[in-house]
């Protein structure tokens, strides 16, 4: 059969096609964003890039709440009373059509008069007047174009982020002085001793000291207060050894200026400061539009609908007491625990467990935080409030208030202990040796070993390598957050993973049947039964089974919660529960659908997660060098199923509460342990943010990850051992480019020592070690990651 | 007083200058966002296009929002 995509969202349209204009839509949603693109001449938005849009979800009064004032406020940066400027998180932004589009909001409504998106963010900053118009009727166009904004707790709460740009400024500074400063000691390059020079020298000289000002006491600043606060704790970190360089240089060509005693290295001074900046710079690297800190608020919404004597009201999710009763729509979030009063409920945890089967609660059942409603409206009545609830409560275990990055010492740092030590000693070492032999020589010697020694080489190898490497991973779709993490992945020797979610597929299942075989017709009659039925298990059943002749159903009926019943000619099927379709009740701990026919019970189906693809692979891979554990938070019915894929050696635990699993990983880490965690719900949260390495995997990188250190797109799942190797030879890179930059110190060195070190052979070899570090650390990691492509 | 005084006030004025825009360029957040300028540079056509097309087309139209 030929596969029709839809020319709106380029999903399949294999159940039903609408055709408008020569064009196959795959849902009515779909067709209606097309219908109001063409009516207001948009339909450029399908030449830009085709299949670019997002089916609309239905939101009937998921945002009501928008209209309260103080809300309001919270969102928008400007606001006179007649124009308001509001930004707006947009995860499906992907692509120039979708930048088009958002710029020409306008055209769809003329109360919005611009709009700007920012592609790396994701977000669009919309101006519009209030007179005939609102935040709510702006997110509620852009909900009906397929762009829902996200607007969660998070947004709530920070308010306003400032932009950091002082690494902008401060690189921008050093640049503009290291060039004019490179300008102003040509002459005296070329020139020593000349009547020109000896007239005018001074007035470079000076110029030069002027330009270098800005470049110590502003843009070298951090490396001061780094060195310091190492100092402090007893560390020599490579802060140290820039510091005194830097610090030695503008000391000791001060001096040289004021009493005429030479030009002094402002040159390499602001040349260095500069160099090092752009390092940087370039590690700083971050994915703008990916979080990495989030948590429960980000996920939660920012008001739900209060019942008050029959009255629906919407409150702030922080304002829920003990008692209210709280109306759920369908697709929302229940944000607190509760019992369920009214309605049915079917609940999908997958963001907390990782589970994609969604639960059925019957009335008086308890409700779990996090769970998100996916049949119709529900009343609850909340038994806890937003901070007390059993999924919100794992954040105030201490393990987030620590940063990982304290307490791992980086191996630059480990390589600058030693570095500074031999540096020291061998300046020591030379000036006593000059003060015996020509005392006017050692202050000279002793400061220039101390500048030529300044490791701007070794401080640059790791940002680089680990930079380039953070940028070819990013291509790769396993999205890092800094540099530290890929040096603590490439140390980690145990690597634990959740289960459900995390190596099963939350996309397809697979499903055995057991008991009486189903004849031809009755097999026609069930997928044609399934078809109707809108049950997830409904769905993937029919999507696994073969294709049949489409017949008519002469009756048809769904029992919510019990499963459905039709009928075709003198045949009956029910398709459902065991109890619905009249069995006994099996105990089995995995899910089963049962099947009878004229009253006859056949057989059942019973669901198997199914594994991601290369799993059994990857594991194999594996194995040699790492200690692999499942921790799951489910039942044991998968054990046999995982004994036959895995290792022998993989150890299976299962039952684990979000605290076990962090409880787990801190008492392997004692036993010395570094430990790679791979988890996807909020349930793993904790156990990420435990490990040494926490990495989220994620079926859709732009919707929801909980706090971790990198997020790895799920169908890069199985390259996880590349990643892990490729991060062990970025180390070796970083060994050879210290190897490098040790060549170039012992050259300068033999100068500093022997005293006849020029300003200019510094100027040279100072630049030269940098970028042949860069070069080569650029090359190499390039190497890798064509390897890693393969 | 030397040409070279002239020369090198001048040379450092402009440098200042250049630097005094960078300085406001990054104020202004020129460089927060640097993917999507480059993309909606290339726009600019399309939309010239569009509004010849929208006066044909669609004179008495009325939005929907």
């Amino acid at each position: 059969m030929e596969q029709t995509t839809c020319f709106h969202c380029g999903d399949n349209c294999s159940n039903s096609i609408i055709t408008l204009n020569e064009k196959s839509f795959c849902c009515n949603g779909c067709k209606t964003v097309y219908e109001i693109f063409s009516e207001n001449d948009l339909t450029c938005y399908y030449d830009l890039q085709s299949s670019p849009g997002a089916i609309p979800k239905e939101i009937q009064g998921k945002y009501d709440f928008l209209s309260q004032e103080n809300i309001i406020d919270k969102f928008t940066e400007f606001n006179d009373g007649q124009i308001q400027i509001a930004t707006l998180y947009i995860p499906h932004i992907h692509c120039s059509s979708c930048i088009w589009i958002l710029e020409n909001l306008n055209k769809l409504n003329p109360n919005i008069s611009a709009s700007q998106v920012n592609f790396g963010k994701k977000t669009v900053r919309v101006n519009y007047g209030i007179k005939d118009y609102s935040l709510k009727d702006v997110v509620l166009l852009l909900s009906s174009i397929g762009y829902e904004p996200y607007i969660s707790l998070d947004d709530f709460k920070t308010g306003k982020a400032e932009i950091n740009r002082s690494i902008i400024y401060k690189l921008g500074v050093a640049g503009f002085a290291f060039g004019n400063v490179m300008f102003l000691s040509f002459p005296e390059y070329f020139q020593v001793d000349g009547f020109w020079i000896e007239q005018y020298k001074n007035v470079f000289r000076w110029l030069m000291f002027a330009f270098s000002l800005p470049v110590v006491f502003y843009a070298g600043q951090d490396y001061f207060i780094s060195a310091y606060k190492g100092l402090r704790s007893k560390l020599l970190n490579i802060d140290v050894p820039i510091a005194l360089g830097i610090a030695v240089l503008f000391i000791r060509s001060t001096i040289e200026i004021l009493f005429d005693f030479g030009t002094g290295f402002f040159d390499s001074l602001t040349g260095l400061v500069f160099f090092l900046l752009l390092g940087k710079f370039f590690q700083q690297k971050t994915y703008s539009f990916l979080s990495f800190e989030r948590d429960y608020k980000s996920y939660f919404p920012i008001a739900v609908t209060k019942i008050i004597n029959g009255e629906e009201l919407p409150t702030q999710v922080y304002d829920i007491k003990k008692g209210d009763r709280l109306l759920i729509r369908n697709e929302e979030l229940i944000p607190v625990d509760g019992v369920l009063i009214n309605g049915k409920a079917r609940i999908d945890y997958s963001f907390v467990t990782g589970e994609s089967e969604a639960v059925s609660k019957k009335s008086g059942d308890k409700l779990f935080a996090g769970g998100k409603q996916t049949s119709g409206i529900i009343e609850m009545e909340a038994i806890k409030s937003v901070e007390q609830s059993y999924l919100t409560q794992l954040w105030s275990n201490d393990v987030f208030n620590k940063n990982k990055e304290e307490g791992f010492t980086t191996l630059t740092n480990t390589i600058s202990k030693r570095f500074t030590i031999a540096v020291l000693s061998i300046a020591f070492i030379a000036t006593t040796f000059w003060l015996f032999k020509d005392a006017s020589k050692a202050m000279n010697v002793f400061t220039a070993v101390l500048i030529i020694a300044c490791p701007c080489a070794i401080a640059l190898s790791a940002p680089f390598t680990f930079g380039n490497l953070l940028r070819i991973f990013g291509k790769l779709k396993f999205y890092v957050k800094n540099a530290s993490v890929l040096e603590q992945l490439a140390a980690v020797n145990t690597i634990i993973f959740d289960k459900t979610g995390t190596i099963t597929s939350n996309q397809k299942s697979s499903a055995n049947y057991e008991g009486v075989r189903l004849t031809a017709s009755e097999e026609t009659l069930l997928k044609n039964t399934l078809r109707g039925s809108n049950h997830p298990l409904s769905r993937t059943l029919y999507d696994i089974l073969d294709e049949h002749n489409i017949i008519t159903l002469n009756h048809f009926e769904e029992h919510i919660g019990k499963g459905v019943e039709a009928s075709h000619n003198n045949d009956r099927i029910k398709i459902g529960s065991a109890s619905f379709v009249g069995a006994t009740e099996t105990s089995a701990l995995n899910t089963t659908v049962h099947v009878s026919t004229n009253n006859v019970y056949k057989g059942k189906f019973t669901f198997y997660n199914s594994y991601r693809k290369g799993l059994s692979k990857l594991f194999n891979k594996l194995k040699k060098q790492y200690d692999l554990v499942i921790l799951s938070g489910d039942n044991k019915g998968e054990l046999e199923n995982l004994k036959k894929l895995l290792p022998t050696k993989t150890k299976l635990i299962f039952n684990q509460k979000p605290d076990d699993k962090l409880e787990y990983i801190k008492y392997h880490q004692t036993e010395g342990a570094k430990v790679l965690m791979i988890g996807d719900g909020l349930n793993d949260a904790g156990a990420l943010a435990q490990s040494n390495v926490g990495i989220a995997l994620s079926e859709n990188v732009n919707v929801f990850s909980p706090a971790c250190d990198a997020i790895l797109d799920a169908s890069k799942f199985n390259q996880l051992d590349k990643f892990i190797s490729a991060s062990k030879s970025a180390i070796k890179i970083i060994k050879w480019s210290f190897v490098l930059s040790f060549m170039y110190n012992i050259i300068g060195l033999y100068f500093a020592v022997t005293g006849q070190l020029l300003p200019v052979v510094a100027a040279v070899l100072m630049p030269l070690s940098s970028i042949s570090i860069v070069v080569f650390t650029t090359i190499a990691t390039n190497f890798l990651g064509r390897k890693l492509n393969k | 007083m030397s040409v070279i005084y002239m020369l090198l006030s001048i040379s450092v004025i402009v440098a200042i200058v250049f630097f005094v825009a960078f300085i406001y360029a990054v104020k202004k957040g020129q460089f927060d966002d640097s993917y999507t300028p480059s993309v909606r540079m290339l726009f600019e056509d399309e939309i010239i296009k569009e509004k010849s097309n929208k006066k044909k087309l669609s004179t008495n139209q009325k939005n929907k929002f």
